[in-house]
């Protein structure tokens, strides 16, 4: 069974919906257009319009000559895109796989899809005067291949349904426009007097090469079936999903409840079997309303334990408004990891970093609180206090140089080291006295100074002289002075931390 | 069969702890961390593991010390690469230091909060966690309440807590095992040298659960605890001078 495609091309796709918005317009001819180099040009015609020679990329001005009655609106920018987006979606109904196809066009995987309408026929025709219905003038053909349904759709005049492995019998007729081409390419055609696909199709391919490049190779290959073409999806399937439909409308927090753990009961079985864990996970739930209510969650490390993973989605049932009640509810897991299976040990009196209890309850703590809470450090080469130590990326990093205890360092830092008033001998002796927070310490024991020099590839600034000193009280505090002495402006001392 | 006096008296004595609702710990003789001289006032005479210990300090010198004693018994707690969590409201914690103190800093998962109510919410599901070491919360105030919560929750787990309440406005009644407060000394060097010498403190237990309150006065050198000598004669001062 080959795969099916249908292609639909939208010919007006943007007055159409002009029209559908103002349907007062659908008899008189007028245009869209839109500014380029100075000049307005049409990027978009009506039916009446082009049947009095008006088409696109004529100039405004040109076409008021010839129509005078003409109407010219102004283009919206990027409206055909969003267009073909919401087209897209709503064909969803046809088939799981719908592609847009720019700048007027759809591509509809529809392999397996056309015996629950009758076949392929009546398919076809359903969809054809739905949209005729919306207003859209369509054309749609269905092929084997992408290239086939789209130069049917587009330039075909017998059938639109081309049957299984026929492709090339009915694009022998069709002009080589009909290949999605370059231009350069179409035009070279032209002047060989190339008019239909049929007279080059059975050219040797190394003289097609030479003379128009590997483009049309290709375009032809897609078009007949022989190089696979896969549309990129609107809707990109999500492989780990699970889906539960409510019969009621469900309401109540224990509903979602219930229906949250038999949706993770599924996944996690099947991520189980599969020795996948999951990183990040969102429940939708589709509510009566056409609304979406979402909330995600994320783990530290892929877990596939479903009480874990229902406790971190329990801290945010609360936030789900299910307002008239959800009809159906999604859970999909965005980040999907493989999980070590970890040999558990048989006995331990404390846990490490790998363990799993470990990691889960700093998951529930995030999940709570927020992102950003956690912290872990590791020993960085920076002489420079505020810098000797850096934020370890994951719990199972470990620390790639020894944590350095040669020097002093104080067990509390203060944040921002604050301005203290000193009275200290010159040149480089430890203060004696030293005012911080309105008292006065008299420092009794000192040791220093220490100098730390700062990091000139990183930032400029004088460097610090640190000292350790000791008041009358026993009190320990780690002191310095920023720079050197100097004539013009007086010295700065700061207290930066607190000694056991 | 107990044969001598004093066996029967330590029976004796072990029998009233369990009466008075002391859980003894389970591998009691694994877990010393390093208080041998205060071994008196604990009941049993053993550090009480898998509770909360209440720790006061008032200015920021006294914040310092209490986190450098905690940091000491955290480093025996922490063997054989246990984890911490340390819950804080305002951090100030030198990561680096705590390697002075025999803890890997890296062991330390640091949780940054911002009011105290998260901060009790945290310790309380970090203590429900058997599988850490011990957790560190530092925060301003705590209820009976909250404690008693904390206190269930090491009853399951058997995880130790220390509940450091930095400049709290009233010391309020807790369920804690012991209240601790320790204050710095003035630091003692041998032979006149110079510079501050090690960390010492005044190590005060204000309360104790079935134990002995009392003061000490520690000093911490050598990776573990010594206790300073009382009768010490006031070394004299050694003069300011400049080293290095």
């Amino acid at each position: 069974m080959p795969t099916r495609f249908i292609a639909i091309w939208f010919r007006h796709l943007q007055t159409d919906w002009s029209i559908r918005r103002q349907p007062e317009l659908r008899e008189v001819p007028f245009v869209l257009a839109a500014p380029d180099h100075g000049r307005m040009k049409i990027t978009a015609a009506n039916i009446p319009a082009q049947a009095q020679g008006i088409d696109t990329g004529m100039a405004v001005a040109d076409a008021r000559a010839l129509v005078p009655s003409l109407q010219v609106l102004d283009e919206v920018a990027g409206l055909s895109e969003k267009l073909l987006t919401a087209l897209g979606h709503w064909c969803i109904r046809y088939t799981p796989v719908a592609a847009i196809d720019p700048p007027d066009g759809l591509i509809l995987d529809i392999s397996g899809c056309s015996h629950l309408w009758g076949g392929e026929v009546p398919y076809l025709e359903d969809i054809r005067s739905r949209l005729r219905d919306f207003g859209y003038d369509v054309r749609a053909a269905i092929a084997d291949t992408i290239g086939a349904a789209w130069a049917v759709a587009r330039y075909g005049r017998v059938t639109p349904v081309v049957p299984p492995y026929e492709q090339q019998a009915h694009l022998l007729p069709l002009p080589p426009a009909a290949l999605r081409l370059d231009p350069e390419v179409l035009e070279r055609l032209h002047k060989l007097g190339l008019y239909q696909v049929g007279s080059f199709i059975n050219m040797p391919r190394s003289a097609l090469r030479r003379r128009f490049g590997q483009g049309l190779l290709q375009r032809l290959d897609q078009a007949l079936g022989m190089e696979p073409e896969i549309p990129a999806p609107l809707q990109r399937p999500e492989p780990y999903e699970e889906r539960l439909p409510s019969l009621e409308p469900i309401m109540t927090a224990t509903g979602i409840t219930i229906a949250l753990e038999r949706l993770l009961e599924a996944l996690c079985r099947r991520l189980q079997k599969e020795e996948k864990g999951l990183r990040n996970a969102r429940l939708k739930c589709y509510r009566v309303d056409n609304e979406v209510q979402e909330v995600s969650i994320g783990t530290n490390r892929p877990s596939h334990n479903s009480r874990h993973l229902f406790k971190l989605f329990d801290q945010h049932i609360s936030q789900i408004a299910p307002g008239l009640g959800i009809e159906l509810f999604v859970l999909e897991a965005s980040r999907v990891e493989a999980v070590s299976t970890a040999q558990e040990a048989l006995w331990s009196r404390a846990g490490n970093l790998d363990d799993r209890m470990v990691a889960e309850l700093l998951d529930r703590l995030t999940g709570k609180i927020g992102a950003g809470i956690v912290h872990r450090y590791l020993p960085d080469q920076h002489h420079w206090p505020e810098r000797s130590f850096k934020q370890a990326p994951s719990l199972q990093e470990s620390p790639g140089i020894a944590w350095r205890t040669d020097r002093p360092r104080p067990i509390r830092l203060l944040a921002e080291p604050a301005l203290i008033e000193v009275s200290a001998p010159i040149p480089d002796y430890p203060p004696m006295l030293f005012r911080y927070k309105g008292e006065l310490h008299r420092v009794k024991k000192a040791d220093g100074p220490e100098r730390i020099e700062r990091e000139w590839w990183l930032e400029t600034g004088a460097h610090r002289d640190y000292y350790c000193v000791e008041d009358e009280k026993g009190q320990r505090y780690w002191l310095f002075r920023l720079g050197h002495y100097d004539v013009d402006q007086p010295h700065q001392w700061f207290i930066h931390g607190f000694f056991a | 069969m107990p044969t001598t006096k004093a066996d029967i008296i330590a029976q004796l004595q072990k029998d009233i702890l369990l009466l008075q609702g002391h859980q003894p710990t389970l591998n009691n003789a694994a877990v010393d961390v390093g208080l041998g001289p205060l071994r008196e006032a604990f009941p049993g005479g053993v550090f009480p593991t898998g509770y909360i210990h209440e720790l006061i300090s008032m200015g920021a010198e006294d914040a310092a010390a209490t986190s450098g004693f905690l940091s000491g018994i955290l480093g025996c707690l922490m063997q054989e690469g246990g984890i911490c969590i340390w819950i804080s409201t305002n951090r100030m914690i030198f990561p680096p230091a705590l390697q002075h103190f025999g803890i890997a800093p890296d062991q330390v998962v640091f949780v940054d909060v911002s009011r105290d109510k998260d901060a009790l919410w945290a310790m309380e599901e970090a203590l429900k966690c058997n599988g850490l070491a011990a957790v560190v919360g530092e925060l301003k105030e705590i209820s009976f309440t909250a404690s008693r919560r904390l206190q269930l929750a090491v009853e399951q787990s058997k995880v130790t807590g220390f509940v450091h309440r930095h400049q709290p406005r009233q010391l309020t009644s807790t369920t804690c095992v012991a209240r601790w407060q320790i204050t710095p000394l003035v630091s003692e060097q041998e032979e006149r040298m110079p510079g501050p010498g090690f960390p010492s403190w005044q190590v005060a237990l204000l309360k104790m659960r079935s134990g002995k309150p009392g003061t000490w006065r520690l000093t911490w050198y050598d990776n573990r605890f010594h206790i300073i000598p009382e009768a010490v004669t006031a070394l004299p001062l050694t003069p300011l001078r400049k080293i290095g």
